[in-house]
């Protein structure tokens, strides 16, 4: 195991992402919420950039008391990256695939010490 | 436990900038890592943007009259143009970013068309030898409802891509889009293009509203079954159409209108006996995945077994027929249970039936992988897929002319 260099924690601000690559293939780091997150960037589908995509929030439909349509909306609440090769789409705090919950992206742990933030690989 | 402090290799991630090598680095090891500069490679169903040049383009149109309706039409930004558009939402809200990205691909290479230059780079960072170039827009011109709109389009693209594409770069080969709302220009277009470099075979967008066995088609099957040229069927979707105008997500159009267009056409091919009357006529089915030929198979051979008097050309089973026609594999449905697309490619007899396509740039391209790593095919069966086949189907040379990254 060993602690791979992501950034200074002042370069890397919230929402920012860096792509880092190590011994076992790239990873990508992700700053939200005040929180890191990372995983293997290798997409469960056809073996694409996964984390390099755009970050979205996910997409629910309006559905009344009554079960009728109300259009669309974001839950800002549930952020998620896409695939920029074909969109699939991951839960940013967890790497699980939305299309199928059973797929979830490698994750790797992510620690801060002092003004450094690193990734374990 | 290590702590690397040096610096390791850290990128940040730009959206304002695209590079099609880059992008698909990944495919690129893939390449590597399963040798595919060993073996033949073709891609019987790849795109361009042709609207990016209509400039050049509107400049084939024949008519002076039309070339000038073309020419300034396009040069009114936000008014309506003479060839308007399709509805849809291809890269689901811009998630796919490779899809607007590309467009700030830089070209330095200006002794060829731009289109050359970034075809190549995708193919050989995907270990493509041979790509089989369609447009994009023009596939939903079989809705226009000027069918002479059709016909001086289809001409103007054809000559502007055998002189500007096909003639420069062998790797780079096409089945021309015929005019099919208009019989005797398709007649024309076969007589006029099909003896020129690169021109592999001829094609049908399939959203459209005429039916395949009109007598005013049968001279083109003839000549087309003379040449040895394989006519294809290119699917696409209508969001116009009464049916599909049922659906209200772009997931829905997509999945039914990219099967249904060529299931009727299939349905109305194989019915009206046009495998007998043109038995050495080479079909191929593009981008309908494979899901939907094994269940008309199915449909067809039961209703034919009760309905004989409807079909009495037939001396077999509508399956046996469609069995001999050419499927491309795009987009490849893979299902949980690899058995189920197992049964699904014995059904179309894979083997020698099946051509490997990307679909690249299109939102839901396919990479050699979905063929090369199915664990039920076997080495010769993998390769005739992936190339063997189109090299058979197009008359190409076998021998390997990628150069991977």
């Amino acid at each position: 195991m060993t602690e791979l260099f992501v950034a200074k924690l002042g370069d890397f601000k919230e929402g920012d992402r860096r792509i880092v690559r190590s011994p076992k293939g790239e990873i990508g780091v992700f700053h939200h919420g005040g929180a890191f997150y990372a995983y293997a960037n290798n997409c469960v589908h056809s073996g694409g950039p996964a984390c390099e995509g755009i970050t979205i929030p996910k997409v629910v439909d309006i559905i009344a008391e009554d079960k009728t349509y109300h259009g669309q909306t974001f839950d800002e609440s549930e952020m998620h990256f896409v695939c920029p090769w074909h969109g699939y789409e991951y839960d940013l705090k967890t790497g699980t695939c939305i299309g199928d919950p059973r797929l979830k992206l490698r994750r790797y742990d992510v620690v801060q010490r002092d003004d450094t933030v690193y990734v374990i690989a | 436990m290590n702590i690397q402090t040096p610096v390791n290799e850290v990128r940040n991630l730009r959206f304002d900038e695209f590079s099609s090598l880059e992008s698909l680095a990944k495919a690129t090891e893939q390449a590597r890592k399963r040798n595919y500069q060993d073996f033949l490679i073709v891609d019987v169903d790849s795109h361009h943007y042709e609207s990016e040049s209509y400039g050049q383009i509107f400049k084939y149109i024949e008519s002076p009259v039309l070339r000038r309706q073309a020419i300034e039409s396009s040069a009114r930004g936000g008014r309506s143009s003479m060839l308007g558009g399709s509805v849809g939402y291809q890269d689901i809200g811009g998630r796919i970013t490779r899809h607007w990205l590309r467009k700030h691909e830089k070209v330095e290479d200006t002794s060829k068309h731009r289109d050359i230059t970034t075809t190549l780079r995708w193919m050989d960072a995907m270990g493509v030898d041979y790509a089989c170039l369609f447009p994009t827009p023009m596939l939903f011109l079989g809705t226009h409802p000027q069918v002479e709109v059709e016909v001086a389009m289809a001409r103007a693209y054809n000559r502007w891509l055998c002189e500007q594409i096909l003639a420069k770069e062998k790797r780079i080969i096409s089945m021309l889009y015929l005019p099919f709302n208009d019989p005797d220009a398709t007649y024309k277009v076969v007589k006029d293009f099909g003896d020129k470099p690169g021109v592999v075979g001829f094609m049908v967008t399939s959203p459209r509203y005429k039916p395949v066995h009109d007598n005013a088609y049968m001279k083109t099957y003839r000549l087309l079954e003379e040449m040895g040229k394989p006519i294809s069927f290119h699917a696409a979707y209508n969001w116009n159409d009464q049916s599909l105008q049922l659906t209200n997500r772009f997931i829905g159009v997509h999945a039914l209108g990219f099967m249904w267009f060529n299931m009727v056409h299939m349905t109305n091919w194989v019915v009206n006996g046009l495998p007998e009357r043109f038995p050495k006529l080479k079909v191929m089915w593009i981008e309908s995945g494979l899901t939907w030929a094994y269940s008309l198979m199915q449909r067809l051979d039961h209703s034919y077994k009760m309905r004989t008097s409807d079909c009495p050309q037939l001396k077999r089973k509508p399956s046996e027929y469609m069995r001999e026609m050419y499927y491309s594999s795009q987009p490849m449905e893979v299902p949980d249970d690899p058995s189920i697309l197992e049964a699904t490619f014995k059904m179309i007899n894979a083997e020698t039936q099946l051509v490997w396509s990307s679909d690249y740039p299109h939102w839901d391209f396919d990479l050699p992988g979905v063929i090369h790593d199915l664990p039920f095919l076997n080495e010769k069966a993998r390769r005739n897929i992936l190339g063997g086949n189109a090299a058979r189907l197009f008359n190409l040379d076998t021998t390997p002319v990628k150069k991977i990254p």
